[in-house]
């Protein structure tokens, strides 16, 4: 008994060896940049995280403002609509490709990771060059007659969209196509023995079974996209996001105080999202 | 109207399948009566799963037909079928509890509530397992999975249920248990089965009929005395039960009995049930439990053997012997050790001619 307890002790001291740099690493590049940013916005506007200051809750009053609201609002809305559009087109992909034969399987699993191979700047970049206003999408639209005069997609609230759900696909791709992969279908055959059409065999096995992925992949996308705003201002969509408002704050405004509450608010909601997921019996994704 | 109401439920007409390396079922043809417990056995790739997925709904064939009732079914999907099956993992939904899982096939098919919550109860009663409602497939044990499966694929009255392996994943107690479990609720519910399994003895103590497969084809179609006592084929003869197969020449025949010759010896056979001609060559399958070796030679027999061992086996003794080619036998028989020759002893083989079967004509070499 002895001797086991004194070899998990030497084991927990070996663990703990791994963990240190692990350990140091996070504390030296988040937990104290993290901490830093609460202070800040916990001391009165125009002051330094440090000894002396003055601290004050004001940074977050100040925040109850209607435009700000709007703002966040915009935000979730966008990050909602995107992860809607995420799981409408990427759950049958993820869906297709764990049922393909193995040499579409490979073929579609290249589709899917090759775009993180380059900056997805350079790629909405590319984006804007096919959907500008003499691009291809309109010339190949104009010589099927479909239309007459070139559509203005840059900078409509579609084409940030586009832009979001492009670049956040894959994180709704994988988790759900690792879900169907995992899926035993002859459960699917149990339930058309039993009498189910395929669509309704579907729902009642396919979809709750693969529900984990899905739930996975909502939050992968959603969590991020909260927080993105460059898209929507390389799209020239103009939208206000809590991104541009933070940036703005900190770099035109200088207002490091409020700033930093505002980058507060946004872990705090998204951190609270993923707890909420968690709670609801989420699968851990890589995380606590 | 008559052909509804005939003897036979399910007809499979010339089917045959290929998933593109070659074929899976060529021409396979059977017939199964109402109430019948048909088996289809064989070793693991012989083509008895795709029979059964056939029949299902769950594999369409390229050629043949599948006959429910008189009534072709074989471009109807799966829950078209009145025919369930008991899949071989048990495929029970993970996420419905005992009583969803039983009742499932009853709600998809539009039964009203209390009709379902009436035949669920009665189904978890005949598998014994109304206690367990309201459990989770993980909670059970492999047996009582075992169970709910057979209630749920039975809770919608198929008039044919298939069972793939059902068994195969107990242990041999409870499997021994199970068969007998089975066959009890196949008789008192009176539905047709048919069953596929590897094990041989599960199939010679549960089936009316027994269809033995190899490389998409039957083998034999019989009783389990038939398929056991009259091996059609030299595979049939090896799959089922222990057995020594001897070759030899026809040196005479007179249509009731034959004499063969082999290189080890002779011996007579009974030849009512194969048509034998003079100068062919044929196979006899004698069962080891039938097979003797005696001290003295035993007239229409000369088959020598040199005994290398005798072994008490509980019962009986078996005898390892040698005969003259190489060729080793093993002959049960005497029940006591004292009875049994000593190690390098000259024995003589013999059996009862009724009991060994001939394999001759067009199934030699099969």
């Amino acid at each position: 008994m002895a001797h086991k307890s004194a070899l998990r002790a030497a084991d927990t001291r070996r663990n703990a060896l791994f963990v240190l740099p692990m350990t140091l690493f996070a504390v030296v590049l988040v937990a104290l940049p993290l901490i830093y940013v609460l202070g800040t916005s916990l001391v009165q506007s125009g002051q330094d995280f440090s000894f002396g200051a003055t601290f004050t809750l004001q940074n977050y009053k100040s925040l109850l403002r209607t435009d700000y609201l709007m703002v966040f609002f915009n935000s979730l809305k966008l990050a909602f609509l995107t992860t809607l559009v995420s799981f409408i087109i990427g759950y049958p992909f993820g869906y297709c490709m764990a049922r393909a034969g193995r040499r579409w399987k490979a073929l579609l699993m290249m589709l899917v990771i090759i775009p993180f191979w380059t900056s997805a700047l350079v790629r909405i970049y590319g984006w804007k060059i096919l959907l500008q206003g003499s691009g291809p999408v309109n010339g190949v639209l104009k010589s099927l007659g479909l239309i007459e005069k070139n559509i203005k997609f840059l900078g409509s609230y579609g084409s940030v969209l586009l832009a979001m759900v492009y670049c956040m696909i894959s994180f709704m791709i994988l988790p759900c196509h690792s879900a169907v992969d995992k899926m035993d279908f002859t459960l699917v055959e149990a339930a058309r023995d039993l009498g189910s059409k395929p669509w309704k065999a579907f729902l009642d096995v396919t979809l709750p079974l693969t529900m984990p992925g899905i739930l996975a992949g909502c939050v992968l996308v959603f969590v991020p996209s909260v927080g993105i705003f460059y898209l929507s201002d390389i799209m020239g969509g103009g939208l206000v996001l809590v991104g541009n408002l933070i940036r703005d704050q900190l770099l035109k405004v200088r207002d490091w105080n409020t700033g930093s509450a505002m980058s507060m608010v946004l872990i705090v909601l998204t951190a609270g999202i993923y707890l909420v997921y968690r709670k609801s019996g989420g699968d851990d994704l890589g995380v606590f | 109207m008559d052909e509804a109401m005939s003897e036979v439920l399910l007809s499979l007409k010339h089917i045959s399948k290929n998933f593109g390396e070659g074929d899976v079922l060529s021409d396979v043809s059977l017939d199964v009566k109402r109430g019948e417990f048909v088996t289809l056995l064989g070793a693991s790739g012989c083509g008895k799963t795709t029979t059964l997925r056939i029949v299902a709904g769950l594999e369409t064939p390229d050629t043949g037909e599948v006959i429910l009732n008189g009534q072709d079914m074989t471009s109807l999907p799966p829950e078209s079928r009145p025919v369930n099956t008991v899949f071989q993992s048990y495929a029970l939904f993970p996420h419905m509890n005992v009583e969803k899982n039983v009742a499932y096939g009853l709600k998809v098919r539009g039964a009203d509530k209390k009709t379902i919550a009436a035949r669920v109860k009665e189904m978890l009663e005949l598998v014994q397992m109304s206690d367990y409602a309201g459990r989770m497939p993980a909670q059970l044990s492999g047996g009582q999975r075992q169970r709910i499966a057979i209630a749920r694929a039975l809770a919608p009255q198929p008039q044919l249920l298939l069972l793939d392996e059902p068994l195969g994943a107990l242990d041999l107690q409870l499997r021994r248990q199970m068969q007998i479990e089975l066959k009890r609720l196949q008789k008192k519910l009176g539905i047709t089965f048919i069953y596929i399994t590897h094990d041989q003895e599960e199939a010679i103590n549960m089936s009316d009929r027994i269809a033995v497969m190899k490389g998409g084809k039957f083998e034999q179609l019989g009783t389990p005395e038939e398929i056991y006592d009259r091996p059609a084929t030299r595979y049939v003869a090896q799959f089922i039960g222990r057995s020594t197969i001897l070759t030899g020449k026809v040196k005479h025949t007179n249509g009731f009995s034959a004499v063969i010759e082999t290189g080890n010896g002779s011996f007579t056979v009974d030849s009512a049930h194969a048509k034998l001609t003079e100068g062919e060559m044929c196979d006899l399958c004698v069962r080891t439990e039938r097979m003797r070796a005696s001290k003295t030679p035993v007239e229409g027999f000369s088959l020598p053997a040199t005994v290398r061992e005798a072994r008490y086996a509980g019962g009986s003794v078996l005898t390892y012997v040698t005969l003259r080619d190489g060729t080793e036998v093993v002959a049960e028989g005497v029940e006591r050790m004292a009875d049994a020759p000593n190690p390098g002893d000259t024995v003589y083989m013999h059996w009862n001619p009724a009991q060994a079967a001939v394999i001759g004509g067009a199934s030699y070499g099969a």
